[in-house]
């Protein structure tokens, strides 16, 4: 293993770290300020891929599309929010994780009765695509680290919303004490309908840019929602911070060990065994930091007791 | 009476009639359960109208067929096959696409006398020691497309292939297949996590590694992820994967990024004869898109079906069993014979990804493996 394929791999890390963070901060914030358990998330993280590949069909313009996704996750998740989730902040965690779990099956065969069956073609701009040569010669794909770079641009801005806003108050005062903030006289609902909405951008976003690298295609906001659900209990359910903490080393954890666990088996184990061992283990790695972390913060690293 | 109203209910006794084959003693009642929904619902589909523009070109073949939705989920597929065979009374299964849900559902069936015919999911188990006389595989057997993708990299003189698949049953069923047939040296060897779609950390691997080619066995979403992310990355090794991960209705998601990679296949819309040039323009005629390998599979399980009703009578198990291994047929892949074990042998085909005015697709270059059985016809005794 060379030093040059390590800082690759860390890169690699990063970047899936960054994914993970847009879908986490959404989920973060949602339960934080509302205490909802949103399943639908990944739902929206697809609204917002199709959307910009339907953008980008029709345009050929990458920012357009970028700008759809934004839009079209945050008018479903204000639409979800008026609709549907509305009435599922008085009802425990049960009856919101059954309605937010129809509302998948609702988005997923509504992407298909309008978007068909058939994965959809969303591609890196082509001033974006190729690789780029980084000092010691490492060759790596631009749009990574174009994501990489949109990606912590975006977590700044989060922070400075949320830190340093009107509005950012009034979110971290909902998160306080949602009686008191309505007894202040901010109108509590069309907050929750702007964190909802903004929580969904968010989502959308992520899927976008994914999508240029991915599989465009229904049911693909599942398996990054659950990963998603890992980043923030690492990090603490409700944190922005801990979204953003968790979110990197969770893509580090997963890509590091996917490169070198097997490898690092190969030392001991005869090279058949260790690729099965290796990759078992590997596929857990982040599973077994949850584990680890939740044994000694039980309410994840920057959670509030 | 009037003539208007003997007219008129003689239509409606003929049209009742065309309804309900099954009320006819040499009619057939067929039960499809296959992916209809979620994210695998492309190649349901297709299996589904490649099988039926078969029995709609038979016309009045007595066939009657009930469709419903697995969601790829194997306990719906065993409530689905259940309801079949208990209320709807079918005679024969087909449809379902994956390996998973298949060794679910067909043991149960063809122990209740039914016959199972697969469009798709063909795993070893259902080869080797759990074969079954009543169940026939008409796509392959799943090793096939593997064997045939290392027979081709052993043949044209690579020597450090990197394979990867996921880590699943039929991931390590792919690469032990691929090494029945390449048994040189790898440059790596990767079992990625299932449905996984950053392969950053592998492509990276695979570029530090000094392979001088690429095999990957990355079925649906997986597979176009890595493509693209494959693409980006400017390792340009050569790759060489099942036809899976390049079939026609994913070679749209996947661009051009997909031009010029190898993909073996037993079927391919470019195959010379004359059932296979009838079924690409009837296919594009009916549906207004270009038909995929589930789409060929799904019609040539139709034909075979529909061949041996008209030799046998499906009230006679055994006359119509005969029937059904004759396989006499048109496929649309020319030669196809069954092999002791019901899977069909045949020719695979290594295929090129190539742009046809404006549309991507498939040519063929060359055949990787004449007349391919399988692995497992020893271990089946029956």
């Amino acid at each position: 293993m060379s030093t040059l394929l390590l800082i690759e791999q860390v890169l690699n890390g990063l970047q899936l770290g960054v994914m993970l963070f847009l879908m986490a901060a959404g989920l973060t914030l949602i339960f934080g300020v509302m205490g909802l358990i949103n399943l639908a998330h990944g739902s929206l993280y697809m609204v917002g891929a199709f959307a910009a590949a339907a953008v980008a069909a029709a345009t050929g313009s990458f920012l357009l599309a970028l700008a759809a996704s934004l839009a079209a996750a945050a008018a479903a998740g204000a639409v979800i929010e008026l609709g549907v989730i509305r009435r599922l902040y008085d009802r425990d965690h049960l009856d919101q994780v059954l309605a937010t779990f129809a509302l998948i099956l609702v988005f997923s065969e509504g992407t298909r009765w309008i978007f068909g069956s058939f994965p959809l073609f969303l591609e890196v701009p082509d001033y974006l695509s190729g690789p780029v040569t980084l000092f010691g010669g490492i060759q790596y794909p631009l749009y990574r680290l174009v994501i990489i770079l949109a990606g912590l641009g975006i977590a700044a801005g989060l922070f400075l919303l949320i830190g340093r806003t009107r509005i950012g108050i009034q979110i971290r005062a909902g998160e306080a004490d949602r009686e008191m903030i309505a007894a202040l006289g901010i109108d509590i609902t069309r907050l929750y309908t702007l964190v909802f909405a903004l929580g969904a951008a968010l989502a959308g976003l992520a899927g976008a840019l994914v999508g240029a690298i991915q599989s465009v295609q229904v049911g693909m906001g599942e398996p990054v929602l659950i990963l998603a659900f890992v980043v923030i209990v690492i990090g603490g359910i409700g944190s922005v911070k801990g979204a953003l903490v968790g979110a990197l080393l969770v893509g580090l954890t997963d890509t590091l060990g996917r490169s070198f666990l097997p490898g690092l088996f190969g030392l001991i184990m005869e090279p058949a065994a260790a690729t099965t061992v290796g990759s078992a283990l590997a596929s857990m790695a982040i599973y077994i930091l949850m584990a680890g972390v939740l044994l000694f913060r039980p309410r994840g690293l920057f959670g509030v007791a | 009476m009037s003539i208007a109203r003997t007219i008129s209910t003689a239509a409606i006794a003929a049209a009742i009639a065309l309804g309900a084959a099954s009320a006819r003693a040499e009619g057939v009642k067929v039960g499809m359960i296959t992916t209809l929904s979620g994210g695998g619902a492309g190649l349901g589909i297709d299996a589904r109208d490649g099988f039926m523009l078969a029995v709609k070109q038979a016309g009045d073949a007595g066939i009657e067929v009930i469709i419903e939705d697995d969601q790829r989920k194997p306990d719906v597929a065993v409530q689905l096959a259940d309801k079949m065979i208990q209320s709807d009374k079918v005679d024969v299964l087909t449809g379902i696409i994956w390996s998973n849900l298949a060794m679910a559902v067909v043991p149960a069936a063809v122990a209740q006398g039914k016959f199972y015919l697969s469009v798709n999911a063909a795993p070893s188990a259902l080869a080797g020691k759990g074969c079954n006389p009543n169940y026939f595989s008409v796509a392959y057997q799943n090793d096939n497309l593997h064997e045939a993708a290392g027979a081709y990299i052993a043949n044209a003189g690579y020597k450090k292939p990197f394979i990867l698949a996921p880590n699943y049953p039929a991931g390590k069923d792919s690469l032990t297949g691929f090494k029945r047939f390449y048994t040189g040296e790898l440059a790596g060897e990767v079992y990625t996590k299932l449905g996984q779609t950053d392969y950053a950390a592998e492509i990276a691997q695979i570029r530090a590694s000094g392979a001088d080619s690429v095999f990957f066995f990355l079925p649906g979403g997986m597979g176009i992820s890595f493509m693209k992310q494959y693409a980006d990355s400017g390792v340009g090794l050569p790759v060489v994967g099942p036809a899976f991960s390049f079939d026609q209705g994913i070679l749209g998601a996947v661009g051009e990024a997909a031009l010029g990679v190898k993909n073996t296949s037993q079927w391919s819309k470019d195959i010379d004869n004359a059932a296979n040039k009838a079924f690409v323009e009837s296919f594009q005629a009916e549906y207004g898109r270009l038909p995929s390998l589930y789409a060929a599979q799904g019609f040539d399980t139709a034909n075979l079906l529909i061949s041996a009703l008209a030799k046998a009578d499906i009230s006679d198990a055994d006359a119509f069993r005969a029937a059904l291994e004759a396989a006499d047929f048109a496929s649309v892949r020319g030669d196809f014979a069954f092999a002791p074990n019901n899977h069909p042998i045949q020719d695979i085909y290594v295929r090129e990804v190539i742009k046809e005015g404006e549309v991507i697709t498939n040519k063929i270059v060359g055949v990787a493996i004449e007349d391919r059985s399988n692995a497992y016809v020893d271990e089946c005794k029956m």
